[in-house]
């Protein structure tokens, strides 16, 4: 019976099943716990507030619950805890964000479930998302526009008055990063330019006077947009609202460092989905504030996808060129086939030793030496000889060019030698047949190469640190000011910046929601990047079909 | 419907060319004392053979005789084995083809060439057309469009897709493919046609449109046709070759071979004896 079920050959595709299920099952599990935790973290929960005395000292506790864990009554006894009336072996207590950082010592606090003596949801309980010092949570008890108390409908009118002072902000910062640092840019420009004609011993006079009056008229642009920037900030400075906090005591706000208000207990489920989506829209497009913990990480995505299709824009013509020559001009021996072996086993060096090569041959040889030749008047300040987004593309490029080039070997050898032979016969040159006919039916293989090779690209970190990537970038690395493509800077990366984040952080708990979301993302780019690859690929299978009949 | 009376096609016996003698101006191929071996194994054994101008010649063999080995020597196809190595001379317009300062390139936009299995690029059916034009560098589009209406027709092929020509060649059925591939051939106006069975893949009625085309070829190409198919070669040729393990054993106009063969091999194999 059981030989039998052996030889029908059942137990094989239950194998081979089971294995599919096990990877499929881990990979969506996978998927699903950081899609999970990392999206929950901007629905609006509601804010609690408790009334605690036992263990602690009568008093009052506002926050989220952020988590829940049971705890062996010994433990808590052996803390020097009295819990003798408990009859349960385990007692459970919350762990609770309380915002508020600036009056209270620490931002998030367990509290044990036995200490609570009341739990209430009021509705009118705020929470503030400011820029500095995280979130605040209190009532609000006064709105003061333009040094007067708003006495009708404070809460319409407050929501109103931070929209104002969000928007001041915006046009501030705008102005800060585009005109006023466009006119910085410049007159870091000439000072190079005037360093440069010193170097050359072309600093005549004239020479000077021109450069002062260029100067001089940046400067005069200048006061303009300060006297604009001061406007801005004051105006936006101008009103305040006073929040009593858990303590009870009131506390006034700045309107100015206020990002967001909103009332999550007294929210409907659809304005809760609106808040839930415009936190989120924030999350990917806005800059990262507070030491990574809090803000956006849009310079983080930008980095990444800038870098890896970088990578690929240098890896691929290299591999493909490597590729052709090893598999249509190189003689087939033995030397041929080393060389081979050598490509692939490079896929199995670990990346940070690409890293340190990248350090030393890139950054240091390459970089100083055009630094030397090219930007002498820079000195002693380095342009290129520093790790920046070009070394970071580079080094990972050297990474995944086996990848390209075994694969692009195997798209070369598996078209039929029928079309060959038809295009040499219509008189083409074996490079002609290869430029015209074969590179393009290999595209599919080509495409998959650097499909393979982005997906490693943009989920490598640990090369990246030496060669290029930041805790935080001050600029894109793309942006208006010529040449508008700035290879040499630095940059922020997803998979840094989850690394940076979740154990670099001085707030962990703070940051963990962040992690989560911050690798959702991660993984959501380089699916993207991969689709639009396949996509392609498609494309060209469809186009270049192999020959059936 | 179309259809080919199974009969030889060079009815006129009156017209007879001496083969063994053909004058210069009749002659398109001379081939003259060709070796070949592949590796240590030789693969054929002085052939020698005229091949008139402005008609079809066939060659038939069982499989492995070497006839296709022979067709792809005219057009140095061989070049790409690396172990294939020729002696002897094959001349074109006089000028050996092997000599050292023949562009092989040159030679082969001489010397079209269609194989067994249809093999198109991957582009649309106007790009195969003109694609050798495109190698010599000719960009101007009038006369692309003139070339390829032309060779087309000549492949007879234009009814069949004027209405599709910037449409994926890969679209088109396998004989209408290997049509494609003839007018591609014929594009560059070469001066002889090399067939290698290019009927092998097709179906029947494909067979016949492509027989009905090669009687048509031959008024403007020299027609060199592999083929180990009798009835096709008695059908298409004006001469056929036999071939038998690398050797040339009869080579006659295709009436004298096929109804009074003087060798007894070339009789056993049309008799169907082997092969």
């Amino acid at each position: 019976m059981v030989r039998q079920w052996f030889k029908s050959g059942s137990p094989w595709i239950w194998m081979t099943g089971g294995a599919v299920s096990i990877s499929l099952i881990s990979v969506i599990g996978l998927l699903a716990m950081i899609a999970w935790k990392g999206l929950s973290f901007f629905w609006p929960t509601e804010v609690v507030e408790f009334e605690l005395e036992g263990s602690v000292a009568k008093q009052t506790v506002i926050g989220e619950i952020y988590d829940r864990e049971m705890v062996p009554k010994a433990r808590l006894e052996a803390a020097g805890y009295d819990f003798s009336d408990y009859q349960d072996e385990y007692i459970e207590r919350l762990l609770v964000k309380t915002g508020n950082r600036e009056y209270v010592e620490l931002d998030f606090r367990w509290i044990l479930t036995t200490d609570i003596q009341s739990r209430t949801v009021p509705e009118d309980m705020a929470v503030f998302e400011r820029s500095k010092n995280g979130n605040f949570y209190g009532y609000v008890v006064r709105v003061i526009e333009d040094g007067k108390v708003v006495t009708q409908q404070p809460v319409e009118r407050l929501e109103f008055l931070v929209e104002r002072a969000v928007e001041l902000n915006e046009e501030a910062l705008d102005l800060q990063n585009g005109d006023i640092g466009h006119i910085n840019y410049e007159l870091e420009r000439l000072r190079l330019k005037e360093r440069g004609y010193q170097l050359d011993n072309e600093l005549t006079d004239k020479v000077k006077a021109e450069l002062e009056a260029q100067r001089a008229q940046l400067r005069e642009e200048y006061k303009v947009f300060e006297k604009r920037l001061f406007e801005l900030r004051a105006d936006a400075k101008r009103d305040y609202v006073v929040v009593r906090d858990m303590r009870g005591e009131e506390v006034t706000l700045p309107l100015y460092q206020v990002l967001d208000v909103w009332f999550p207990n007294n929210m409907g489920f659809f304005s809760k989905v609106g808040h839930y989506f415009s936190q989120t829209g924030k999350f990917i497009s806005d800059d990262p504030r507070e030491a990574n913990t809090e803000g956006g990480v849009f310079p983080a995505i930008f980095g990444t996808v800038f870098m890896v299709m970088l990578m690929a824009v240098i890896v691929t013509p290299f591999g493909v060129i490597a590729a052709i020559y090893l598999h249509e001009y190189a003689a087939k021996n033995a030397v041929t086939k080393m060389i081979r072996i050598a490509v692939i086993n490079l896929a199995g060096v670990p990346s940070i030793v690409y890293g340190v090569f990248g350090l030393g041959f890139f950054v240091y040889m390459l970089g100083g030496s055009i630094d030397q030749l090219f930007y002498p008047e820079a000195a002693p300040s380095p342009v290129f000889g520093t790790p920046g987004v070009i070394w970071s593309a580079l080094t990972l490029a050297i990474l995944t060019l086996p990848v390209v080039i075994v694969s692009t070997e195997e798209g070369l050898s598996r078209i039929p030698s029928s079309v060959r032979h038809g295009s040499l016969a219509l008189g083409a040159t074996k490079a002609e047949t290869l430029w015209r006919i074969i590179v393009p039916m290999a595209s599919p293989a080509i495409m998959t190469g650097l499909i393979l090779a982005v997906a490693r690209a943009a989920g490598e970190v640990a090369p990246l640190m030496l060669v290029g990537v930041v805790k935080m970038a001050p600029t894109l690395p793309l942006d208006g000011n010529f040449p508008y493509i700035h290879l040499d800077r630095k940059f922020m990366h997803l998979g840094f910046h989850i690394y940076d984040v979740g154990f670099q952080s001085p707030n962990v708990e703070a940051a963990r929601p962040l992690v989560y979301a911050t690798a959702f993302l991660l993984v959501t780019v380089i699916i993207a990047l991969n689709i639009t690859a396949i996509g392609i690929r498609n494309h060209l299978r469809e186009k270049f079909r192999a020959l059936e009949h | 419907m179309i259809t080919v009376a199974p009969q030889v096609n060079n009815a006129d016996a009156n017209n007879k060319l001496d083969l063994a003698n053909l004058s210069p101006e009749q002659t398109a191929l001379e081939i003259k004392d060709l070796d070949l071996y592949y590796g240590d194994k030789q693969a054929l054994s002085k052939i020698n053979m005229l091949i008139p101008k402005g008609e079809v010649t066939a060659f038939i063999g069982p499989s492995g005789c070497g006839k296709s080995t022979l067709l792809r020597c005219i057009n140095r196809m061989n070049d790409l084995v690396d172990s294939c190595r020729i002696e002897g001379e094959i001349n074109l317009q006089g000028q050996n083809i092997y000599d050292k300062s023949v562009d092989v390139a040159a030679l082969r936009r001489n010397v079209g060439m269609v194989f067994q299995r249809p093999n198109p690029f991957p582009k649309s059916i106007y790009e195969n057309v003109v694609y050798g034009l495109r190698l010599q560098g000719i960009k101007d589009k009038r006369k692309l469009d003139e070339v390829v209406e032309r060779s087309l027709r000549g492949a007879a092929l234009w009814d069949e897709v004027k209405d599709r020509l910037h449409d994926s060649a890969f679209g088109l059925s396998g004989g209408q493919q290997q049509r494609l591939v003839i007018a591609r051939s014929i594009a560059i106006e070469p001066e002889v046609l090399l067939l290698d069975e290019p009927t092998s893949a097709l179906d029947p009625i494909s067979t016949l449109v492509i027989e009905e085309l090669i009687n048509d070829l031959k008024d403007k190409y020299t027609v060199v046709i592999v083929t180990h198919n009798m009835q096709q070669a008695a059908r298409v040729s004006d001469q056929t070759a036999f071939m038998y393990m690398g050797e040339l054993i009869e080579y006659s106009d295709t009436n004298t071979l096929f109804t009074t063969p003087t060798k007894k091999k070339t009789e056993d194999y049309i008799t169907g004896r082997y092969g």
